[in-house]
């Protein structure tokens, strides 16, 4: 058999058991729900201002829809993080998982999926700070 | 853009050891409305008729400072040459995900298409809110209708968010490929792989996410509350942790490896030196109270060149150096290189260094001059100089690059012992793209895989020839690359040009209202286009399977979302989403803005006819559906009278959407409420109108036996197009007719 041949029927290959099942879309789950969130956000803040509160009116009624918001969108991120945290976990192959296995695809995948999850983490907390540090519409 | 596209469709294959992209005609398309479209807007300087008010086109000044065809030639010259840019995204991301070598599983590919993909994914969400944004400006231009006109309700501000919603992820757009020019060139000249690859990664899709969280920042000055900044900033803080990832792990590989001194080297150093310093002072303007004071004065503008030249020019100054053997064989000279580099680097910094200072003292942008004695003007003499020195390096690198080199030898093969792909190309260059399509087991498989280079040569790989006279690549798996398609690719041919001329025609008539020309020149690109779809399309093979080597046989003919047709459509039609949803957030703005939107006074589109429409459109859907479901099934009476039955449902639904607000008297000139309806009655109709098109198209490749229920391509995608369609009526109606009566019950 050719070397070409071997490589692609190797064991690495096959189907896997068990293993936690990945897609190219588990990457943008975070960053997506950071988006959402931003602009729900944005539009709650915008429409509650412009049309309901006036220049000068409280935020107190969106900052808590905000809150909520938040609350969601961390849940989300959390729950993305702890299936990627798992999916990176799984197997031993080490850093920087540059093989050309199953084990090392699923572990970077799995790595770069939590590194997004964080920095929308992140993200999202930033957003959710301003209706906490501004108390009306100015 | 156009350089990052025309170089990523070159490298792309390269870079993946692939034969070609999947739609090599595409590309054609694309390119020729790029060339059409930018000698016709940037010719327009010649004819002294070139827009004139600044790239972002802010009405009302626009307008009002210029006379005649400018901003025309601008929205409809740049909506035209975006069809390009998308042409492009819909290439280079099914190029990446599906034409990958066998091997090259999603953890080992190369970092430059790691970032073509974020960018080309970026193109489908930014590019269309401006062809939105055109589409508005230009109908109040060319026949009033008021969007941006405050007298009849509308607001110039809804054009600036659409403006920036494009503009600021355009940024990007163009810094991510230069960055990812230098994730190919710092492992190479380090002679080890990238430290941090996965951190690339994040960064990389990181930054492609938050720079839609950015527009905002370039409008902290209009008078939005508090708040809305707030947000903006944030986000504007944030990118700036997925910026600074990459920057540091191109350090780290630096200092981890044994640098090798080179001309690309060099400009990348410069790069790096000069991003960082705009990236310090974009953290600065990031924060609205800084920005309230530096807003339009010379800092922005030596911050934004700090940004632009150190994270694009000198990349790609590098990239010219590094890839220029891949483009004709032949080095260029290191020593008018390093001239080159040193003139560029001293130029750009005493140039744009003393513009903070400049911006500081209250220089406004934007004013081709000023008076005297005002502090400005030894700082400005300085940056003068400077700008001289910049040129002259940018000269000698140019002289470079096209001076003869007749004499000179060609570069050996791989001439700076890279690890990647694109330099298994022969030296000079080949007509053709890789010998044989390589199994691939290593990020840096020139450097991993020993004897590979002699083994893709020798044709020990996928397809080593062309033993039925066609083109053609291997498709494989999004995440593993296995493969699973052998794919066949079309060659040359004049259609795609005659397409992108009447294309340009209709675009560039408009310019100049000659708005039956420009009909005529659009129903010959469709017809043009259908020509071509019709003969190089969905081709049914000779033959079910054939042999690609080593022993594997491979489906010639995939249909479905296991083809890459399927793909482009799904992307195309994101990205026409996003030019939707920019029409309905248009709507939504003015409700929010306007106390009274919709006006009391002025009649509405009504109930009863938005609904029918959406009902018998969404028959003309379901129809379809079954007709997809006929074909399996090879039941060919029904399929076609489905079919039929969907195109009627479609133009009765077209037509009762147009019923609702012409029989109710909405006149478009009157005020935005009509406006902003009929521009979204008007956009939907258009869709239905290519929707109806392609079931008839459907009906007439099945009765000439080009579609059969094994190889149902064409009725599969247009399925696919016409879920977005039934989403698009749906969202419409709602818009129209649904949301003011719940807006006005409250």
């Amino acid at each position: 058999m050719k070397r070409g041949t071997r490589i692609l029927s190797d064991a690495d290959h096959r189907p896997e058991q068990r293993q936690p099942r990945q897609t190219l879309w588990q990457l943008v789950v975070a960053p997506t729900t950071w988006a959402v969130h931003f602009m729900l956000c944005y539009i709650t803040a915008a429409v509650w201002c412009a049309r309901f509160a006036g220049r000068d009116g409280p935020l107190a009624g969106p900052g808590r829809l905000i809150a909520v918001y938040t609350v969601v969108a961390v849940a989300i991120i959390l729950v993305a993080t702890w299936r990627a945290w798992r999916q990176h976990r799984w197997g031993q192959q080490a850093p920087p998982h540059d093989e050309a296995t199953a084990g090392d695809r699923r572990r970077f995948l799995g790595l770069a999926t939590l590194l997004l999850c964080e920095l929308s983490l992140v993200a999202t907390l930033f957003t959710a700070m301003v209706p906490a540090l501004i108390g009306d519409c100015r | 853009m156009p350089i990052f596209e025309a170089f990523s469709i070159l490298i792309l294959p390269q870079l993946l050891g692939a034969r070609d992209l999947p739609f090599p005609r595409l590309s054609a398309y694309g390119f020729w409305c790029f060339l059409i479209g930018g000698v016709f807007v940037c010719g327009s300087i010649f004819f002294n008729v070139a827009p004139a008010g600044g790239w972002f086109m802010y009405p009302p000044l626009t307008t009002q400072y210029q006379d005649g065809l400018g901003p025309d030639i601008w929205l409809l010259g740049l909506s035209f040459i975006e069809v390009a840019s998308l042409a492009a995204a819909v290439e280079l991301i099914v190029g990446v995900l599906k034409t990958r070598p066998p091997g090259m599983r999603i953890n080992l590919m190369p970092l430059y298409a790691w970032y073509i993909l974020v960018v080309g994914v970026m193109i489908l969400f930014a590019f269309p809110p401006l062809i939105a944004g055109d589409l508005l400006f230009e109908l109040e231009r060319a026949f009033d209708w008021p969007f941006f006109d405050p007298a009849r309700g509308g607001d110039p501000l809804l054009w600036q968010h659409l403006f920036w919603i494009f503009g600021h992820p355009e940024v990007y757009i163009i810094f991510l490929p230069s960055i990812a020019l230098v994730a190919m060139i710092v492992p190479t000249f380090a002679q080890r792989p990238i430290v941090g690859y996965s951190w690339i990664v994040l960064a990389a899709v990181g930054t492609g996410f938050l720079s839609f969280g950015l527009w905002v920042h370039h409008m902290y000055t209009t008078g939005m509350p508090n708040i809305s900044i707030g947000f903006f900033s944030a986000a504007s803080e944030a990118v700036a942790i997925s910026t600074g990832v990459q920057i540091f792990c191109f350090l780290a590989t630096l200092l981890a490896g044994r640098l090798t001194r080179s001309v690309p080297m060099l400009f990348v150093a410069g790069a790096l030196a000069i991003f960082v310093l705009g990236g310090l002072t974009g953290v600065m303007v990031a924060l609205a109270p800084f920005d309230f004071q530096a807003h339009d004065t010379y800092f922005i503008v030596a911050h934004l060149h700090y940004v632009l030249i150190g994270g694009m020019l000198f990349p790609v100054a590098a990239g010219v150096h590094y890839f220029f053997p891949l483009a004709t064989g032949k080095l260029l000279s290191p020593r008018l290189g390093r001239w080159a580099f040193w003139l560029m680097f001293i130029g750009f910094n005493v140039a744009f260094m003393p513009m903070h200072l400049t911006g500081l003292l209250g220089m406004p942008r934007r004013v081709y001059t000023y008076a005297p004695n005002l502090g400005f003007d030894t700082l400005n003499l300085i940056s003068t100089v400077g700008a001289y020195v910049l040129a002259a390096g940018v000269a000698v690198l140019l002289f470079d690059v096209v001076r003869p080199r007749k004499k000179q030898p060609f570069a050996p093969r791989n001439p700076w012992q890279a690890g990647t792909l694109e330099w298994l190309a022969e030296m000079p260059p080949q007509s053709w793209g890789v010998r044989s399509i390589p199994v691939v087991r290593s990020r840096y498989p020139l450097w991993d895989q020993p004897g590979l280079m002699r083994e893709v040569d020798t044709g020990r790989y996928f397809l080593p020839g062309a033993a039925d006279g066609h083109r053609e690549t291997l498709i494989t798996t999004t995440l593993d690359a296995m493969p699973v398609q052998c794919q066949r690719v079309p060659g040359p041919t004049f259609k795609a040009l005659w397409a992108a001329l009447f294309t340009g025609g209709a675009f560039i008539f408009a310019t100049f209202a000659w708005y039956s020309a420009a009909l005529i020149s659009a129903v010959l690109a469709l017809a043009v286009i259908l020509l071509w779809l019709w003969t190089g399309t969905s081709i049914i093979p000779e033959q079910e399977q054939k042999d690609v080597g080593l022993g594997l046989r491979l489906p010639l003919y995939e249909s479905g979302r296991h083809s890459v047709g399927w793909w482009a459509m799904l992307i195309t039609m994101i990205g026409d989403m996003s030019a939707f949803f920019s029409l309905v957030f248009g709507y939504l703005f003015y409700w929010t803005i306007s106390a009274d939107f919709p006006p009391a006074a002025l009649p509405g589109p009504g109930i009863g006819w938005p609904v029918a429409a959406l009902l018998l459109l969404l028959a003309s859907w379901l129809l379809t559906l079954r007709a997809r479901h006929d074909n399996r099934e090879d039941r060919n009476v029904r399929y076609q009278l489905d079919l039929a039955a969907s195109v009627l449902c479609g133009v009765a639904g077209a037509a009762a959407l147009m019923a609702g607000p012409w029989f109710n008297g909405m006149r478009p000139t009157e005020h935005v409420y009509p406006a902003i309806t009929w521009a979204l009655v008007v956009w939907l109709t258009l869709h239905i109108g290519a929707g109806v098109i392609m079931q008839a198209y459907c009906m007439a490749r099945r009765w000439r036996r080009r579609l059969t229920p094994q190889h149902d391509m064409d009725i599969q995608n247009i399925g696919l197009y016409w879920h977005f369609m039934a989403l698009t009526a749906a969202v419409t109606v709602f818009t129209i007719a649904v949301f003011p009566l719940l807006t006005s019950a409250r």
